[in-house]
């Protein structure tokens, strides 16, 4: 039907030169976002947007709040992502032929090394930003109800951040990539120590059929490299956008990040600044179309206190992607990724060292593989899982250092995560464990009694005094939370730095000597 | 069996399950046991029936000169060969905590990684192995030596 007026053949004519207006407003389902109403409708109305709430609160937007680390690790992830996905055009999983391809990579291909250096570092900040974010969750006591979900999907998260950090250590298959996963197998392999302790190894061997999974095969070769590959490339990346999704989702859902009750007055100076509430009244009214159990979160608080997520939260957002670019790329400027000698099966590195983030756990893998590599990290996880569940005060939500005891406590906590781990170390370098003492003392002592459950048992009875000293349940996280933090610190830096051949202890790496 | 027409139910009774309540269960229970069967025959694939590696068993012929007490690397194997007055003997050198390679020493073997030592016939001596290094089976054939990776003999088992 043709236009009064106009002939069809002029009415082409228009239509064709309007298409880039006709396509641009098309887009935009409630009009362009020009307006803070169209600019919700649009968020509100778009597939990746309408994972953030139209509004949010100033208090959600406050540096301190959470100092953007969420985001950066998100950052961090769309970063390894992109040069992920680069990397692949070159990446070849077979053994020998994967080193060779890193060497191209490296060498020939345009921009390799520069982009290889960017997905390292960018995995690096994203393993740094999920445990600080982690602690920055816990501080504020954000786990807690209604929240409590939000935290198990992030505890996920976590776990997934680790093991694509592991699993993409192998590909290069260099010396380096080879023992960390001969190491990492045969970790998953030491249930054995119990069931061998036991004499049931033959009827249950656990640990023989954890490690065969993992290799595809009795030896890391090829069927490692490629199963490594498959998780690397697309089995965590897809668990770990469909956490992020519901991790998002969560926070919306949840009535966006945790405050402190009297978060309005405490943003009211800033919030002055922001009026009117809408620059364009409403042209519709919505009721809710489903039954809602509880209130939802916004009921009985008004906008006041909150501003538009379009541009607010999204400027800050792109900031703080901005700035994480920033540091992977001028980390990727100064810092080669490492590759070592193409992998010797017959000889390993000395001292054959992990990712530093997993140097803690050679450290405590050192005293005993299975209480070091499955039993405390399997209690550690399992415990933050579990924290928002074990602690349902209502003290403190939303403030750092928030529940009885407070920033007080978690000093003294710090003191004692501190000397208790530096001791226990110290103590088992200088004077030696039972083995040393008792030739023929049976596994199973050392398996349970050793220096790292020594230390797990330190931490455990100070912070179940905490809770008496308290009376909270909340002060017992704080101290545990915090002891644990401070000894995979600790821990690290000795597996890190003080830890030479033969994991022996040195002062500096400079001591190692010539072999 | 035939149904009197006089007991036949009327379209007024109800049944004791409605049919299409029943009919739905029995779907719904179908479906979940394909669904979990399915997913176990998936989760048999990542174990393979059989998995490709080298042969475990190999022959070797030490060299005339090996002195005693010094280890012999037959090339390419994790495996170290002495020979003393009372025979010739093989002991693993992967070590039994995490499967580094351990390195001889003077105080026998050294393990690189976690700091696990051995003494000279493969016992714990520090660190955090839990088992002893195995001694494997060597068989004498003329002057070559046949040594099984698979097969462990008691310590101590020299031929």
């Amino acid at each position: 039907m043709k236009a009064e007026g106009y002939s069809a053949l002029h009415e082409f004519w228009i239509n064709l030169r309007a298409i880039p207006n006709h396509v641009y407003r098309a887009m935009f389902r409630g009009g362009p976002p020009k307006t803070d109403r169209t600019r919700s409708s649009f968020i509100f109305g778009n597939v990746f947007l309408h994972l953030h709430s139209v509004r949010t609160h100033l208090w959600s937007l406050r540096w301190s709040t959470t100092m953007g680390l969420g985001i950066m690790t998100t950052a961090a992830f769309l970063i390894t992502l992109v040069t992920g996905i680069l990397l692949m055009f070159y990446y070849k999983p077979y053994p020998d032929v994967a080193y060779q391809s890193i060497k191209d990579i490296h060498f020939i291909v345009p921009t390799g090394r520069f982009m290889r250096n960017i997905h390292r570092w960018a995995a690096n900040v994203m393993v740094i930003a999920v445990i600080l974010h982690m602690a920055r969750a816990f501080y504020t006591a954000s786990y807690r109800k209604p929240r409590e979900f939000n935290w198990f999907i992030g505890w996920g998260l976590l776990v997934t951040t680790l093991g694509l950090s592991f699993t993409g250590y192998l590909l290069p298959w260099d010396q380096l990539a080879y023992w960390a996963i001969t190491i990492g197998a045969n970790i998953a392999q030491s249930p054995r120590e119990i069931t061998d302790a036991l004499g049931i190894t033959a009827w249950a061997d656990i640990g023989g059929l954890q490690r065969e999974i993992l290799l595809g095969s009795d030896k890391v070769g090829e069927e490692a490299l490629i199963r490594f590959y498959l998780l690397h490339v697309m089995i965590l990346p897809l668990a770990l956008v469909m956490l992020m999704a519901v991790h998002f989702w969560r926070i919306r859902k949840d009535g966006g990040l945790a405050k402190p009750a009297n978060a309005d007055e405490l943003v009211a100076e800033e919030a002055k600044e922001f009026y009117p509430v809408f620059t364009d009244a409403p042209t519709k009214t919505y009721h809710l179309a489903a039954v809602v159990k509880g209130k939802t979160s916004a009921v009985g608080s008004g906008p006041e206190h909150t501003v538009p997520s379009m541009p607010h939260l999204f400027y800050a957002e792109l900031g703080v992607l901005m700035l994480t670019t920033l540091i992977c790329v001028a980390l990727a400027f100064v810092s080669d990724a490492p590759l070592k000698e193409l992998a010797n099966p017959l000889v390993p590195e000395n001292p054959a060292k992990a990712p530093w983030y997993f140097l803690g756990l050679q450290e405590i893998v050192s005293f005993s593989a299975f209480m070091g590599g499955i039993g405390i990290p399997m209690l550690c996880v399992i415990g933050l899982g579990l924290i928002p569940f074990l602690d349902r005060e209502k003290e403190g939500t939303g403030e750092w250092f928030g529940g009885p005891g407070g920033w007080k406590l978690v000093k003294w906590s710090i003191v004692v995560g501190f000397v208790a781990s530096i001791g226990v170390e110290a103590f088992a370098i200088h004077f030696g464990w039972l083995r040393e003492w008792f030739p023929d003392i049976p596994q199973l002592f050392i398996t349970f009694i050793n220096p790292g459950t020594v230390l797990t048992a330190i931490y455990a009875a100070y912070s179940i005094w905490a809770v008496r000293r308290y009376n909270s349940t909340r002060a017992g996280a704080l101290a545990l939370f915090t002891c644990f933090l401070c000894g995979f610190i600790v821990l690290t830096v000795i597996g890190t730095y003080f830890r030479g051949p033969n994991w022996d202890f040195f002062w500096s790496p400079s001591d190692w000597g010539g072999h | 069996m035939t149904t009197h027409p006089s007991e036949k139910r009327s379209r007024f009774d109800p049944e004791p399950m409605p049919r299409r309540d029943f009919l739905g269960l029995a779907a719904l229970g179908s479906m979940a046991a394909a669904f979990a069967l399915s997913i176990f025959g998936m989760l048999k694939l990542p174990k393979a029936a059989v998995s490709a590696s080298p042969a475990k068993k190999f022959n070797v012929a030490l060299p005339d000169t090996l002195p005693e007490g010094e280890a012999f690397v037959p090339p390419g194997r994790n495996v170290a060969v002495f020979r003393d007055a009372d025979g010739v003997f093989a002991i693993s050198t992967v070590c039994t905590h995490l499967g580094c390679i351990v390195k001889t020493s003077a105080a026998g073997f050294d393990c690189p990684c976690h700091g696990s030592g051995f003494q000279k016939d493969g016992t714990v001596r520090k660190g955090p192995a839990p088992t002893p290094l195995p001694w494997l089976r060597v068989s004498k054939n003329g002057g070559v030596l046949t040594i099984d990776e698979e097969a462990t003999v008691k310590t101590g088992t020299k031929v």
